[in-house]
């Protein structure tokens, strides 16, 4: 998203453009949060107390670090959905190594990210060298490690010492230390995806793989880089699950959804889905907006399966919201290769392949230019 | 497929077995190779497998599946997903379970209304894609939350009561006394249905219009056809199908919530298994079937193999990576072979080493077969090492 701030070139309606992107998040988000508010004031409760603000922020967490790793594949247009199950193995990892002993704390979240970085290094093999298509590899690989976790894993496993335990339930002030640390890692992920070399080739390869490779990017390191860093984040995410829950989990995961979930709050925070256009911080809103529709409904004390249903409304309403305003305001991209324009533009129902185009080749000429 | 019923009569045998061997290779034909394979390993695993009525189980078994992915096949080829297929299934059949009720009377009024609804799900999915432009991967997968939940909500979360016999009949009973199988089951019965009308439909200019959508949604448009319409019927096409299985699934599995979970990712793997390409326009319906009747005799394999079934999933894991690495990379070369002469970027697996992207820069702008460059092929070796 900031990238835009490294633009020497008066890029001037692009930089528009971009902020409005976020824009329309955070403006989704302080809607929802205002929702949220007076539905809570009519049952006199307050949506800005500090523990409902605690509570919400610890929401976030989990999901925030799961969805910040699935930004980055999405954004080279593949998918992970390994994601829970590296969460999972990671927990019993972390929980089994550390076996209630604090002295060995640092060698098992060594070896979780060790091990996380291995898997994401498969995903990303298969996806760029084997071509297999990244929904199909991923839900491969985790089927792998479903396949591993259920044979050696019946229960719950290991325990976490206390100090790392401390790491999921201290805060400073109303704002959770997991939180923070995941906002820290969001920061990491948005620096390095508008100040690194291959940051920028995420763009590219995601917009057009054929352009990026022939504007002479090797096509494939960027994609397994995004794969290692996106089971990393899910490995933090289940560390901090071990971290709260105190033991290791098999189905720690899979209860969560963390896969379907974290793809819908990438898409809520305006990432496309075919790659190539997208920010970090839209997809952290898209996270706190789930995190505060899910608060609001367990305040309200919404029965949980109404829950389900209304989460499915609101990711296709919000999306929707959001898809409307995008094609509208990509429409002038077209604008300098006249006859794009016109052939896109007339067929008003087509718009899926077209519009994944043109944001690859500004992302592209900012990577010629880096 | 015929080819090998017609060929005494025809000259040219062994160039007629040489191309059946090529198609059965190729991605498009390598999962009737693979079905084969796995069939014969289960006949020597457990030589009875081979008798008519186990066959005709076995069948039966694969039936909701094949069907769903019949279904999914559609969508897939169309360039769309549907994740909503198994909270179809699910809701269908605990509406199954709570209208009919041991009334049996109701059986046909409430099938009807269970089609309706399936046709209703597949409409709203399929408008909102073509309509509010939201990816079909999120509208279906909003709607197999929202399903779901309004589905458990309604029941409270527990199962209640059974259909009437009369329509579980469907998913479990068959015609009975038959000479060689001894029962055909109806749900065999159903699948040869459905499945011949798929046939027919993807022949059909409607059909081909999916596939053309799928391939090039501009150029489809372009020439006439209505995407919103043909995008929303392949949703409701793919509704229906799991209507149908969720039909037979009453008979077979009962009702409770838990059925028809995890049918989306099934049936999304049967498809890609059969060879589709995901993201739309190529594929062929047959093997979108083969591709379940594979998966479901690869559990049956490992199930006579004495696998732990927590192992299967694992195993299903690495079948899909590799039958689809080997698709993509056959179609790679293929592709490759044959744009020779247009771009000459050369096959990616070369003689030299290393796919290498520095010299298919270097090599484009020169329209002509390129001659060696020497001096760039050092950088191949190191791009090579290097990612």
């Amino acid at each position: 998203m900031s990238a835009a701030s490294a633009a020497p070139r008066p890029a001037r309606p692009r930089r528009r453009r971009r902020l409005d992107a976020s824009l329309i998040v955070g403006i989704a988000l302080v809607a929802v949060i205002v929702i949220g508010a007076v539905l809570l004031a009519t049952i006199g409760r307050n949506f800005f107390s500090a523990g409902n603000i605690r509570d919400i922020l610890t929401g976030m967490s989990v999901l925030g670090f799961v969805a910040i790793g699935q930004t980055l594949v999405i954004l080279c247009a593949s998918l992970d959905l390994s994601v829970p199950y590296v969460v999972s193995l990671s927990s019993l990892i972390a929980a089994d190594i550390m076996a209630g002993n604090p002295a060995n704390i640092p060698m098992a979240v060594l070896v979780v990210l060790v091990v996380a970085a291995l898997i994401g290094l498969a995903n990303g093999l298969i996806v760029s060298k084997l071509k297999v298509n990244g929904f199909i590899a991923t839900l491969g690989t985790g089927l792998i490690i479903k396949g591993y976790l259920d044979t050696n894993y019946q229960g719950t496993s290991g325990s976490v010492p206390w100090d790392f335990q401390l790491i999921g339930a201290t805060g400073v002030g109303p704002i959770p230390v997991s939180t923070l640390l995941m906002l820290f890692v969001a920061l990491l992920a948005a620096l390095f995806l508008a100040r690194t070399r291959t940051g920028h080739r995420i763009y590219a390869v995601g917009g057009d793989e054929q352009v990026a490779r022939l504007s002479g990017i090797r096509t494939a390191r960027p994609v397994i880089v995004a794969h290692v860093l996106c089971s990393i984040s899910a490995a933090l995410a289940g560390l901090l699950l071990a971290s709260r829950l105190g033991v290791g989990s098999p189905t720690v995961g899979t209860q969560g959804g963390y896969d379907l979930l974290s793809i819908a709050a990438v898409v809520l925070g305006g990432t496309l889905l075919m790659g190539g256009r997208g920010s970090i911080w839209g997809t952290i809103g898209g996270v706190a907006i789930f995190a505060v529709v899910d608060n609001v409904m367990s305040v309200l004390q919404v029965n949980p399966f109404l829950k389900d249903v209304v989460r499915g409304v609101v990711i296709v309403a919000a999306v929707a919201v959001y898809t409307s305003r995008q094609v509208d305001r990509r429409r002038p991209r077209f604008g300098p290769r006249g006859s794009v324009s016109q052939a896109t533009d007339a067929p008003g129902g087509s718009d899926s392949t077209g519009t994944g185009r043109p944001g690859e080749t500004s992302s592209d000429r900012e990577e010629v230019r880096a | 497929m015929t080819a090998t019923t017609t060929t005494p009569t025809q000259p040219g045998f062994g160039e007629r077995l040489a191309a059946f061997g090529r198609i059965l290779i190729s991605p498009r034909g390598a999962v009737f190779l693979l079905l084969a394979i796995l069939l014969v390993a289960i006949t020597v695993l457990n030589p009875s497998f081979a008798e008519p009525d186990q066959l005709v189980r076995f069948i039966q078994r694969v039936a909701p599946i094949a069907i769903v992915a019949i279904g999914q096949y559609f969508v897939i080829v169309g360039g769309e997903f549907d994740l909503s297929m198994g909270s179809v299934v699910t809701a269908q059949v605990v509406i199954a379970g709570n209208l009919i009720g041991q009334d049996a009377s109701l059986a046909l009024p409430v099938t009807a209304l269970m089609l309706a609804f399936g046709a209703l799900v597949g409409l709203v999915n399929g408008l909102v894609v073509s309509f509010l432009r939201v990816p079909s991967f999120i509208v279906t997968l909003g709607m197999m939350l929202a399903l779901l939940g309004g589905v458990l909500y309604w029941t409270g979360g527990a199962a209640t009561g059974n259909p009437a016999d009369e329509f579980r009949e469907l998913g479990r009973g068959g015609i009975r006394d038959l000479p060689v199988i001894g029962i055909l089951p109806w749900a065999v019965v159903i699948l040869a249905v459905v499945l011949a009308l798929a046939i027919w439909f993807s022949k059909r200019p409607f059909g081909r219009t999916i596939i053309a959508l799928g391939d090039n949604p501009v150029t489809a448009a372009y020439s006439g056809t209505r995407t919103w319409w043909v995008k929303t019927s392949t949703f409701i096409l793919s509704s229906l199908s799991a209507t149908v299985a969720g039909i037979l699934l009453v008979g077979y599995a009962g009702v409770h919530p838990s059925v028809g979970r995890g049918y989306e990712f099934t049936a999304i793997t049967a498809v890609v298994l059969g060879g589709v390409v995901l993201g739309g326009g190529r594929g062929w319906v047959v093997a979108a079937v083969a591709g379940a009747f594979a998966l479901e005799a690869l559990f049956t394999l490992l199930n006579f193999a004495g696998v732990p079934s927590t192992y299967r999933d694992a195993v299903q894991g690495v079948i899909i990576i590799l039958a689809v690495a080997y698709a993509a990379t056959t179609f790679r070369a293929r592709r490759k072979g044959r744009a020779l002469e247009a771009s000459p970027a050369g096959p990616e697996q070369a003689p030299e080493p290393g796919p290498d992207e520095a010299k298919e820069t270097v090599a484009d702008p020169a329209s002509a077969r390129p001659a060696h460059i020497p001096s760039t092929q050092r950088d191949d070796n190191d791009t090579k090492g290097g990612s």
